[in-house]
């Protein structure tokens, strides 16, 4: 497809403002106005179906299976989209005086008091704007509360060797060392490494749980202990909440801080990357230390309140990604609590489900019920023999129209596949997948050649990336 | 796996090659394999001095990242710029034109103390 | 309302399938002191037509920008938005898409992307830029750590003219890497070279907004030739809107441009979600956060965009990458290059233009409006700072009645200025309005 760049025709431009001519000269000293503006011209209709071209070269929940572990890609209930865009919510400038946006203020205010509850926290703060950025704010509450107690030795964060890539980058721009624990046999936190890593010097533990082999941890109360008693703080990373609503709160585990991913758990769509919303939980405890503003309840007014003394700051401008946090209070007013925890017994249901049906043709590291989701690896006869790897078999998977699972995560396990179906799929979309699955591990056997050259069907072949660093072209200007 | 017998070697994958008072340093075959094609090489200042065991570069690959440890201690008296513009020699040549730094040697007790061809293959045969 | 579609029978035949009893079964490894042992609390579930009520009974509760007339602005701002923008944001194939992990069937994502930074390099006039931040003021803070990275100084300097929500979101993010942020007073609103010369001793970088957070024209050449004196870093804040008519950053001399690009067809929303961005001369481009298109090809020469110099991030290079952040605002920095291709040069040049004449309009009448005064002199564009005798509350009351928004109280976050307030013009401003505004301005009592 063209580029709006190869597009472009001078002169082609839709009228959208008052054409009224304005002399700048009157306003602006010469040397500040700009001559040259090298941006493409198009009419009206070229950019819809541009646009809508472009729409058409992606893959979305609503256009298939998107099994895609540790993201949730769960449906996205339209009428989200609807409530997000009334104007008493979409029109609303982040300075407008507090009664003019008491609406927008009492939605915050339930959405602060529902996750807290759903959680098992004492306050919620709505501001970071996505699951990393309330990795960070959690991060920074942890750094706060031990300066607050004079406690500055305490620089070491703990992440497990099973961890998110973001866990051990927030640690360190939060300015910790970062200090890796291991996996037991069973896929857990190894708790004995643990003890003698846990010390004066621990600042907090890191964990997921579920953790990203979708496996939960039996031992989390004794983990807890652990790091409570070395004076360290517990924190959550919520990515994989969904596994859990409704039957275990992170707060009734043990932690101490929680951060969410609204669009993974709540429905909020992942919008092609962003934007998502990551509010941050804490226990009483660490409510002062929350970012400012969060949303208060008096004398039957909703205020935004800046009172917390010993609040970290701000993480970006105002309140968080309000557009987001519409869309999330509406799916827990839609679902309520009963519903909820539907989604987590369907959730590890279905992801339950499609081990059952693959696990004769895949290499299952632990045997243990996953919850919400599960890792595999392809057959080490396929690997070794055919070079059939986990990356052939995500891109045969694309022929058959099905966005692959992630792949090559968690890096404990070998040629990991991490499959995550949602509660939303039906039994005939899961087995249909499942079926797929096991068509390729035979079909690598047969026509290795087939699968390492896969897709086959899609609008590009495998790109050049090592071409995409080495020549880098990474814009294109108007004229070449 | 090559794994010439005329040059030294760290567990961390490195070789050098003493010759008179420098050696030149590179990643070995095997490291370059698990690496893939290589696509950048972050290469130190000359003049820079650097300790046995520390980081003095990157080799980067598309999905993947790894430090280029110095396996003794010493000044970096050249550069192989022609990793600029050609970061693939590392993966064509790894013992040859994809070598990356010279190192002056500053104690040869360090150079002999290296694994030698063998005991790096041996390393290798014990899975990393 | 329900989005788990399986029957009762479905649920056992996979139950059978799987060789459970029950669904709890599968929850049996959950140890019994962490199980909640009761339902969760929270309002029970309703059916759509329930959901749409209670949402659109909150929602009437404001007072917005649709039923009252906007001259707030300060870093978000009510512009006209083309039909279009909401239309194809609306095509599920966009938003319920994920990041672009699979480039085959991601390449309409990668290609917008791949065109918002051609159009944020074409706009700030510099030779690279990144596929987005969450917002103007963490594009702020993450050019901050880039400068720090680069030039292992740990002392940041800004402008008090940046955006106090910008240099707030700072703070935070300097004091995680240990590092001290000083701040240039306000001389006449403005900062001056003067004090770059003392502050930025040992600098990382000097953060400047221009036009800055009062409206107000920055003397761009000395602050630049100051900053680069010192051997620092020059990040350039800039709203896009202003770039389609005012000299670029990278015309000035600016290493690095960051800013907020809600105007560009974004709804104002409370707040967010909006969209950072962030452009760097070409020496920058390993140091940037977050995601990055390139275009390459496949085997067969078809051309193809993918994520690229992924090793700076944080999947690969965790605690040593250049920030934590994992996805961008796709959707957003999706609006941005929708809107932006509708307007086309001339349409961006003319929302600047209309909102810029129309802040002189509004200046232009507070000279001659008893009890009010611009709170500066020298030039400005899009926001008018003013003061007056009547107290700021008193001012938006009056404009509530009238039914406006504004203005925003500029003591909130300047203790130093008390009493003043600052008013903002879009191009959806008419001049009836600026003319009533001037009126209630007028006739409020002191």
């Amino acid at each position: 497809m063209k580029t709006i760049f190869e597009e472009h025709e001078a002169g082609r431009g839709t009228e959208y403002l008052p054409s009224r001519k304005v002399d700048l000269g009157a306003y602006l000293p010469a040397g500040e106005i700009r001559s040259e503006l090298p941006l493409p011209e198009l009419s009206e209709v070229q950019a819809v179906r541009h646009f809508t071209g472009l729409s058409r070269r992606n893959y979305g929940v609503d256009t298939g299976f998107y099994p895609l572990g540790s993201c949730t890609m769960k449906y996205n209930p339209k009428i989200n989209e609807d409530t997000a865009r009334l104007p008493g919510f979409a029109q609303l400038h982040p300075y407008q005086p507090e009664e003019t946006v008491q609406g927008a203020l009492q939605m915050m205010w339930e959405l602060q008091r529902d996750l807290g509850e759903i959680t098992g926290m004492d306050a919620v703060s709505l501001q970071p704007a996505a699951g990393a950025h309330g990795e960070l704010t959690g991060i920074l509450i942890v750094r706060a509360y031990h300066e607050s107690r004079g406690d500055t030795a305490r620089t070491q964060v703990i992440v497990p060797d099973s961890a998110h890539g973001t866990n051990p980058a927030t640690a360190a721009m939060a300015g910790f060392e970062v200090v890796h624990v291991p996996s037991d046999e069973r896929g857990g936190v190894d708790v004995d490494a643990l003890r003698q890593l846990a010390s004066e010097k621990t600042a907090a533990l890191m964990l997921t749980n579920p953790n990203t082999l979708g496996l939960f941890d039996e031992r989390i109360t004794e983990i807890a202990e652990v790091i409570h008693a070395a004076g360290g703080l517990l924190y959550y990373d919520g990515a994989n909440l969904n596994a859990v609503l409704g039957h275990s709160r992170p707060g009734d585990m043990g932690f101490d801080i929680v951060h969410l991913n609204l669009h993974k758990t709540f429905s909020t769509p992942h919008g092609g990357g962003g934007p998502g919303a990551g509010p941050v939980g804490v226990k009483a405890h660490l409510r002062d230390f929350l970012p400012m503003p969060i949303v208060t309840n008096g004398d039957g007014h909703f205020h935004l309140s800046y009172d917390l003394k010993d609040s970290i700051g701000q993480m970006r401008s105002f309140y968080g990604n309000f557009g987001v946090l519409v869309r999330a209070y509406t799916y827990i007013r839609a679902l309520g609590g009963e519903g909820l925890r539907e989604v987590a017994d369907d959730a590890v249901l279905n992801a339950n489900y499609i081990l059952s049906l693959i696990k004769d043709h895949f290499d299952v590291p632990f045997d243990r019920i996953p919850k919400h989701e599960f890792v595999v690896a392809p057959p080490e006869d396929l690997v070794r023999q055919q070079g059939v790897k986990t990356l052939d078999i995500a891109k045969r998977l694309l022929d058959f129209d099905y966005h692959p699972p992630t792949v090559y995560f968690p890096l404990i396990v070998h040629e990991a596949m991490m499959i995550e179906p949602t509660e939303t799929e039906t039994k005939e979309t899961l087995k249909g997948f499942a079926d797929t699955l096991n068509r390729i591990i035979d079909e690598g056997r047969e026509n290795p050649e087939y699968v390492k050259t896969a897709p086959h069907n899609t609008v590009v072949g495998r790109l050049d990336e090592a071409r995409a660093v080495k020549q880098p072209k990474l814009l294109e200007r108007l004229g070449g | 796996m090559k794994t010439p017998s005329e040059l030294r070697y760290t567990e961390d994958h490195e070789w050098l090659r003493p010759e008179g008072k420098s050696g030149r340093v590179g990643i070995t075959d095997f490291a370059q394999d698990q690496l893939g094609d290589v696509v950048f090489v972050e290469l130190p200042e000359v003049g820079r001095a650097v300790k046995q065991g520390e980081a003095f570069g990157v080799v980067e690959s598309v999905k993947s990242v790894s430090d280029v440890f110095a396996p003794i201690t010493g000044k970096v008296v050249a550069v192989n710029q022609a990793l600029v513009d050609s970061p693939e020699l590392v993966n064509q040549d790894p013992y040859g034109q994809g070598w990356i730094v010279e190192i002056e040697i500053a104690n040869d007790g360090e150079v002999q103390a290296l694994l030698d061809a063998q005991a790096y293959g041996a390393l290798q045969e014990g899975g990393h | 309302m329900r989005f788990t579609p399986h029957t009762e029978e479905d649920r056992r035949e996979m139950l059978r399938q799987i060789g459970a009893s029950s669904v709890d079964e599968l929850f049996s490894d959950l140890p019994a002191a962490v199980r909640l042992d009761r339902p969760l609390n929270l309002p029970e579930g309703l059916p759509e037509s329930e959901v749409a009520r209670l949402l659109s009974t909150l929602a009437a509760r404001d007072l917005d920008m649709g039923k009252y007339v906007s001259f707030l602005g300060g870093g978000a701002y009510d512009r006209y938005i083309p039909s279009v923008v909401g239309e194809m944001l609306r095509r599920s194939e966009f938003y319920t898409a994920y990041t672009p992990y699979q480039p085959e069937i991601s390449q309409g994502t990668l290609q917008a992307i791949f065109e918002f930074q051609s159009l944020i390099a074409a706009l700030t006039g510099l030779d690279i830029a990144q596929a987005s931040l969450y917002d103007g003021a963490t594009a702020v803070a993450e050019a901050a750590m880039l400068a720090w990275g680069q030039t292992g100084r740990e002392r940041i300097v800004v402008a008090r003219s940046v955006d106090p929500q910008y240099r707030a979101v700072l703070r935070t993010y300097a004091h995680g890497r240990g590092l001290e942020v000083v701040e240039l007073p306000l001389r006449d609103g403005r900062a001056a070279a003067e004090d770059i010369a003392g502050a930025a001793e040992g600098a990382a970088c000097v953060i400047v907004q221009h036009p800055n957070f009062f409206g107000l024209l920055e003397d761009v050449d000395s602050l630049v030739k100051a900053t680069h004196d010192k051997g620092a870093l020059y990040i350039a804040v800039a709203d896009p809107i202003s770039l389609a008519v005012m000299r670029p950053p990278g015309a000035y001399g600016a290493d690095v441009a960051v800013g907020e690009a809600q105007g560009l067809g974004i709804a104002a929303s409370f707040g967010g979600p909006y969209l950072g961005f962030m452009a760097a001369r070409q020496a920058y481009l390993r140091r940037l956060p977050g995601r990055i298109v390139g275009e390459t090809a496949d085997k067969d020469g078809n051309r193809g965009y993918v994520l690229t110099f992924q090793t700076r991030e944080q999947h690969i290079r965790r605690e040593k990458a250049t920030s934590n952040i994992c996805t961008n605002q796709g959707l957003m920095a999706l609006a941005a290059t929708i809107h932006t291709t509708l307007l086309g040069p001339d349409g961006l040049r003319q929302a600047a233009s209309l909102s810029i004449e129309g802040a002189h309009r509004l200046g232009d009448g507070i000279g001659r409006t008893q009890g009010v005064d611009l709170a500066f002199s020298g030039p400005y564009a899009f926001e008018v700072a003013l003061r007056g005798k009547a107290s700021v509350k008193d001012v938006q009351g009056a404009m509530l009645k009238a039914g406006m928004l504004g203005p925003l109280d500029l003591e909130r976050f300047y203790p130093e200025l008390p009493g003043h307030m600052l008013l903002s013009v879009t191009e959806k401003r008419t001049t009836e309005e600026i003319a009533k505004l001037l009126d209630v301005l007028q006739g409020v009592e002191a």
